[in-house]
């Protein structure tokens, strides 16, 4: 496919960092935030720090989904599960994130619930339309990309009349979540934590669109460049905001122009708006409750939400104590920071959400890039 | 496969743990059973060669033994189903220690219910596969389970076949300096599965590219007798397979990522559905190292047989002590190509 090839062009690739190494001012430091854990695989997955001059360091973000769920609405999902005739379904990545007890929804459905992957949020609808006298809980999770599927999902039951479909909604905002973190003591006292800039989601900007980062750019004097998912975008957007930086602009750029607009999505924007409403707070992995920042069902649509037809427990266990994903999340710690990493936390036996997604730091790091941090052992 | 081999973090939790879809998704999490269950416990030298098949010695020779199950959804795929997949994978895991296949077997573990009508067109385009293959189905075996207590149909085949004099082609021969090469492109048996899937969605004209490989491989050891190791990168594709070679022969390994043949409509429902085209299966392809200078002579043969006409060298062995895949990616970085962590795709196999 020649459309993919085209970002991924070696030569372009090394003619980008050669002028991002020009351009950067070896006097300094350019600590630049990925957000989504789309960019975190990108930057693994091509090996792109091994091309970018050392003063540029890559910050991984809280933007993995999988990654940001804590463990209780782990446990929830569980618990649903459990429930007499439910069937779960969720995207593949759930099932392998551990919940308190080291209990994942993989685990639960090898001891016998009924927890099945869906690809789409239609799929799920599929398995309600063709188990009638069972109960359907799709898990929904994700950022603005996921929602506007899930409630496409929400109207064809509707549609169909189906009366045994239910979503777990567990949608949350990146907005909310980048502000948090540039609100966190490490960022704004203590200084411990360097943010210069912020690579901002692509898909998520399909559909929000660019304004709403108009804000933080301004109010935290951060620059914003709105990039795509392929590893020639990641290089552009650095030297986007390398060029910002250096020239004292705080503003939000968009590099990914081929799908962002700055209104977004409209039509999916509005069908959102219809069929959900903010949540005062939501608990984040690593973030704690943070105001405003996730969506639930509203009420004309109770008939399909899991929370209003089950008593879902709402307890909140605390992570494993040794694991760092939280702080990781924040930008806080790296991966190799953590103690359990590679030794008893590694993909198969994740010990945190973040080993679970390849969009997770350390599952990103473990898969692509531990040969680096061998070598320097070696050495 | 020994367990010194291979290091896994905690071992099986055999009180309380089960039996989850990881073990059988060819990644680390299958290893591990294999190497802590089964190779424990069978505890023999042809098991703990940790190949694909078992070779052993006979009077007049070396002999290959293989077995394997059959348990793809949906049974029905383009470019072939169940039946032609049982023979074709058998074949190939005998064929893959360089020997030539000459019989196999067939045991058929039928759901109650399933339709007769589709049990014959498996059964018929088995023969055809067979035939074609030139290694018949010697003995086999029938049984029926309750309605409910299987998935339609499961099939496992067992195949046996001869090494030639002075070929010795197995997974723990790659020393450093080694050439890696593939027959063809990557990922396309996976894919056709895949699009099939109702639930999925997308149409591709992607074939799957399932085929019994033992005349390429005769080829190929006629221009080479010397090859060190073949293996056909089935569940958990190219990634999984160079990972088991390199921890079996106790090396490195680094690939280029522009040197992987994937074809372009691959690319773009891998990239669709999230996956990395590397980790997805192939049916008819082979992985082949040898020696620096046998590497000319062996690709060539691969490309003049109708099987490996894509043929490419896309990497080296080298010298690592943590015996790390390692590639080279499009854009200049380096990257670990690790084992499958999970399973990427349910039952394509
Ligand atoms: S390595 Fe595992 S335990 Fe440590 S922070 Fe990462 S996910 Fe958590």
């Amino acid at each position: 496919m020649k459309y993919i090839d085209e970002y991924r062009d070696g030569e372009l690739a090394q003619q980008l960092a050669k002028s991002i190494a020009a351009e950067a001012d070896t006097a300094r430091t350019y600590h630049l935030m990925e957000f989504c854990g789309g960019h975190t695989h990108a930057i693994s997955r091509y090996g792109l720090e091994d091309i970018l001059p050392a003063n540029v360091h890559m910050v991984h973000g809280p933007g993995c989904p999988v990654c940001v769920l804590p463990v209780g609405r782990i446990d929830a999902a569980i618990w649903l599960a459990g429930q007499p005739d439910v069937i779960l379904c969720t995207y593949g990545d759930m099932l392998r994130v551990p919940g308190s007890k080291r209990l994942s929804l993989l685990k639960a459905k090898a001891e016998g619930r009924d927890i099945r992957m869906v690809y789409s949020s239609l799929d799920a609808v599929k398995l309600a339309q063709v188990n009638p006298d069972r109960k359907v809980v799709f898990f929904a999770i994700g950022f603005e990309t996921t929602t506007p599927p899930t409630a496409v999902a929400i109207k064809q039951a509707q549609a169909l009349g189906l009366t045994n479909f239910f979503v777990f909604c567990n949608h949350v905002l990146t907005p909310s979540a980048i502000a948090q973190i540039l609100d966190s003591p490490e960022v704004r006292e203590l200084g411990t934590v360097k943010l210069d800039g912020f690579i901002g989601p692509a898909h998520v900007s399909t559909i929000i669109g660019s304004q709403p980062y108009e804000y933080f750019a301004e109010e935290y004097q951060r620059p914003v460049v709105i990039a795509g998912f392929e590893p020639l975008d990641v290089l552009q957007a650095v030297r986007m905001l390398v060029r910002q930086i250096n020239e004292n602009r705080f503003e939000v750029e968009n590099e990914f122009s081929r799908a962002v607009t700055r209104d977004g999505n409209t039509k999916a924007k509005a069908l959102v708006a219809e069929m959900f409403e903010l949540r005062k707070a939501f608990e984040w992995r690593g973030l704690g409750l943070v105001p405003y920042s996730a969506l639930r069902i509203k009420e004309a649509y109770a008939a399909f939400d899991a929370e209003r037809q089950w008593d879902v427990p709402k307890d909140s266990p605390p992570d494993n104590k040794a694991c760092e994903c939280g702080a990781i999340l924040r930008g806080v710690k790296k991966p190799t920071d953590c103690k359990l990493f590679g030794t008893v936390c590694t993909p198969e036996n994740p010990m945190g959400s973040c080993m679970v997604s390849a969009e997770g730091a350390c599952a990103a790091h473990w898969t692509y890039g531990r040969f680096r941090d061998t070598k320097a052992q070696d050495a | 496969m020994t367990l010194s081999r291979r290091t896994h973090p905690r071992p099986l939790d055999i009180k309380n743990g089960r039996v989850d879809l990881t073990h059988g998704g060819g990644g680390r999490a299958m290893a591990q059973l294999v190497d802590e269950l089964f190779v424990a416990a069978f505890d023999n030298e042809v098991l703990s060669q940790g190949n694909d098949q078992g070779a052993f010695s006979v009077p007049g020779g070396r002999m290959v033994m293989s077995t394997d199950g059959y348990v793809i959804s949906p049974m029905f795929f383009p470019g072939g189903d169940i039946g032609s997949l049982a023979v074709h994978g058998t074949v190939n895991d005998v064929a893959m220690a360089g020997a030539v296949p000459i019989g196999l077997s067939a045991g058929f573990i039928i759901e109650e219910g399933f339709p007769l009508s589709d049990l014959e067109r498996v059964v018929k385009s088995m023969a055809a596969a067979s035939k074609a293959a030139g290694v018949p189905v010697m003995t086999g075996d029938t049984k029926v389970v309750e309605k409910g207590k299987g998935d339609g149909l499961f099939i496992t085949t067992a195949g046996i076949g001869m090494v030639p004099p002075g070929i010795d082609i197995s997974g723990d021969k790659a020393r450093p300096g080694d050439v890696i090469m593939v027959s063809g492109t990557m990922g396309d048996h996976g894919v056709a599965v895949m699009s099939q899937r109702e639930s999925l969605g997308f149409e591709t004209e992607i074939l799957s590219d399932s085929a019994a490989l033992h005349t390429l491989v005769a080829a190929m050891i006629k221009a080479a007798p010397g090859i060190r190791v073949l293996r056909d990168p089935t569940r958990g594709g190219l990634a999984a397979t160079l990972n088991e070679i390199a921890a079996q022969s106790g090396v490195g390994m680094e690939i280029r990522e522009r040197d992987v043949p994937i074809k372009p409509q691959v690319m773009g429902a891998c990239e669709l559905l999230g996956l990395d085209p590397l980790y997805v299966a192939n049916e008819g392809k082979l992985i082949c190292i040898c020696g620096p200078d046998d590497a000319q002579s062996v690709l060539a043969a691969m490309q003049a047989h109708p099987l490996g006409v894509d043929a490419k060298v896309i990497g080296v062995c080298d010298e690592d002590p943590h015996h790390f895949v390692r590639m080279k990616t499009a854009i200049g970085g380096t990257r670990v190509v690790d084992w499958l962590a999970g399973e990427q795709l349910p039952r394509i196999c």
